[in-house]
């Protein structure tokens, strides 16, 4: 069976197991952003699920409420909560998001409307002394509510072990993505996104380790790719900016119809999930110092971005980095200034900064700059 | 052996054809219309050659229906401006549908671009559109906006709202000429942003239709105090470009 059918079938499968674990009295909780610790709702043994909006359709709802100059990330997240057409939505018992950025909190205040929406107050930068204390109290707070909605006590050890599984699933989503650092790539960047976005919302996270695991393996051993697809003169791409999902991934698709690859992600649905959380610190310090740290363009400054991109450029052999902006997220768009400027100078390639939305209306407009990129390569 | 480069962009199709030696032996101008493939057909049945390649937005269509290859316009007008200008550094390219800045290393390859195209904001269908609320005709469109003693200041770029707003102007009585040189001020502070984003000295070569507009260019080198060098047919540079190309390709 390739990889796309066995993922139909686990994804299947999962919601059933979601209905089944919630019939048990387990409760789901969706989460919208990387610096929310997942591993408290592991702990309190309720199956977290990442929301973050990637397709277009429910945007269209969202738009009679929010306005339309906002990010489709943040529309077509609120979209799929209001419409009631995403079944993990609809499985969560609670949302939780962070102050990230100005319009995914004011967004928020309106999802809380529809379903009890938890908000963590995220500091705009990593300082260790102002910073980090306040966020580890936002946590503290996160907890007492993931308690109550479970009935779960979190003790130490039940995180230590939440912490434990997680660590471990970042392991095996770092060793699928380290695969494209072969040469010729094994895994089109579409499949690598594909697995990675299915495998975040199962229920049984062992299955998912396994799975990544197993796809890993295959693909160390020889190319999932067809034959056409396997030559080394493919020019590698590694794709930073914004979030990328099912959906949302126009840009990978067209990069590889122009006959290169997305080798790697650096954004948070990829390479800036893969930290692990220090075991042999106390659990809610070593998750507060860990998720603050994420190198997000909402950070100020966020130098960190800049030094894993410069690691990444070498390690994965890329031959040019597009630096993927939704419209209407300034932060990420005003940051592909630094970015530019430091991959210029620290890795002499250029970048190619790009603008767009989840819609198709500006397909061929994209293809002309990323073909007069590549052409540039 | 001759060689031919389509351009077959937004509004018009160019094709020109090319000796040996990359001397223009010919070009052909056509509107694009709604079926751009049939009026490439025609364009491809005037001339002779042996090998063509295909650039602007209709790149692909021709690419399935003549079996050729093509390269991007970024590229193409590259190529193009440098047969004009060999020490190019800096192309602006203000199209139907598009505009475009294109930065180039010393190699003459493509160092940096910049594009706006997802609306025709700061284009050529921009300035037609405004000709025409002015009841001026878009091929002296910019000969009358000299003549204007003063300008009047145009904020709009969005063509829709420009229009609204060139409507509430002719209503507050200004003259017309003044309107006209208000829009075109526009449309270059816009391109003067793009430019500089890309490289902020040296002379600039202005090509696509936009650059047959003397005040476009006029208000370009006074606002820019850069140097701008025009091709005596601006229009044709992409579809040359491609066809310098065709003939390194198969050389």
């Amino acid at each position: 069976m390739n990889i796309s059918d066995r993922l139909q079938k686990i994804a299947e499968q999962n919601v059933e197991n979601i209905e089944q674990a919630k019939a048990e009295g387990k409760s789901a909780i969706g989460f919208y952003c990387l610096f929310t610790p997942t591993e408290l709702a592991v702990a309190a043994n309720a199956i977290p699920l990442p929301l973050c909006g990637t397709r277009n359709d429910p945007i269209a709802k969202a738009e009679e409420t929010l306005p339309r100059n906002l990010c489709p990330l943040i529309k077509s997240s609120f979209g799929f909560a209001v419409s009631g057409s995403c079944p993990f939505v609809e499985a969560s018992d609670l949302l939780v998001g962070d102050t990230t950025c100005d319009g995914k909190k004011k967004m928020f205040e309106l999802l809380n409307r529809h379903k009890k929406t938890h908000v963590l107050h995220l500091p705009s930068n990593q300082d260790s002394s102002t910073s980090l204390p306040l966020w580890r109290k936002e946590l503290d707070k996160f907890r007492d509510v993931v308690e109550e909605q479970t009935g779960v006590t979190i003790s130490e050890e039940r995180l230590k072990d939440a912490i434990k599984l997680m660590n471990h699933e970042r392991r095996a989503r770092k060793q699928l993505m380290d695969v494209n650092k072969n040469k010729p790539a094994p895994l089109a960047g579409s499949q690598l996104i594909e697995i990675l976005f299915k495998v975040g919302f199962l229920a049984d996270k062992k299955k998912g380790i396994a799975l990544m695991e197993e796809v890993a393996a295959e693909a160390a051993k020889g190319s999932l790719r067809p034959e056409e697809e396997r030559s080394a003169d493919r020019k590698r791409i590694l794709l930073t900016g914004v979030p990328v999902g099912l959906g949302s991934d126009k840009v990978i698709k067209i990069v590889e119809q122009c006959g290169a690859d997305v080798v790697v992600c650096e954004n948070c649905t990829g390479y800036k999930q893969l930290f692990q959380i220090d075991e042999d610190k106390p659990s809610m310090d070593a998750l507060a110092e860990q998720y603050l740290s994420t190198p997000c363009s909402v950070m100020s400054p966020n130098t960190q971005r800049l030094e894993l991109l410069k690691e990444m450029v070498t390690e994965f052999q890329a031959d040019g980095v597009i630096d993927l902006t939704w419209q209407a997220c300034h932060t990420y768009n005003i940051e592909s200034f630094t970015v530019e400027e430091f991959i210029q100078e620290e890795c002499g390639i250029p970048t190619l900064h790009l603008e767009t939305d989840y819609a198709e209306s500006d397909t061929e407009q994209l293809r002309v700059r990323i073909e007069a990129y590549l052409e540039m390569l | 052996m001759q060689y031919a480069g389509i351009d077959i962009g937004s509004r018009t199709v160019e094709l020109v054809l090319v000796d040996e030696t990359g001397t223009i032996l010919e070009s052909f101008q056509e509107d694009t219309g709604f079926d751009p493939i049939a009026v490439a057909k025609t364009l491809t049945n005037k001339a002779e050659f042996d090998h063509i390649m295909a650039t602007g937005y209709g790149r692909n269509l021709f690419e399935i229906a003549f079996e050729a290859p093509t390269v991007t316009e970024i590229k193409a007008h590259a190529r193009g401006a440098l047969a004009y200008f060999p020490d190019a550094r800096v192309i602006l390219d203000i199209g139907g549908q598009d505009s475009k800045a294109i930065a180039l290393l010393k190699s003459g390859k493509v160092q940096k671009f910049e594009m706006n195209d997802r609306c025709a904001a700061g284009t050529g269908k921009f300035l037609e559109v405004m000709a025409k609320a002015l009841g001026y005709e878009i091929d002296n469109f910019g000969d009358h906006a000299l003549q204007a003693q003063d300008k009047v200041q145009v904020s709009s770029m969005c063509t829709v709202f420009a229009e609204s707003e060139v409507t509430s102007l002719i209503a507050k009585g200004y003259d017309r000429s003044e309107i006209a040189r208000g829009l075109h001020t526009s449309v270059v502070r816009r391109a003067i942003a793009m430019i500089n984003r890309i490289c902020p000295t040296g002379d600039i070569v202005f090509t696509g239709g936009v650059a047959k507009n003397p005040c476009i260019s006029g208000v370009l080198e006074q606002e820019t105090g850069r140097t701008i060098l025009r091709p005596h047919d601006p229009q044709i540079v992409g579809a040359l470009g491609a066809a310098l190309l065709a003939k390194e390709k198969n050389q």
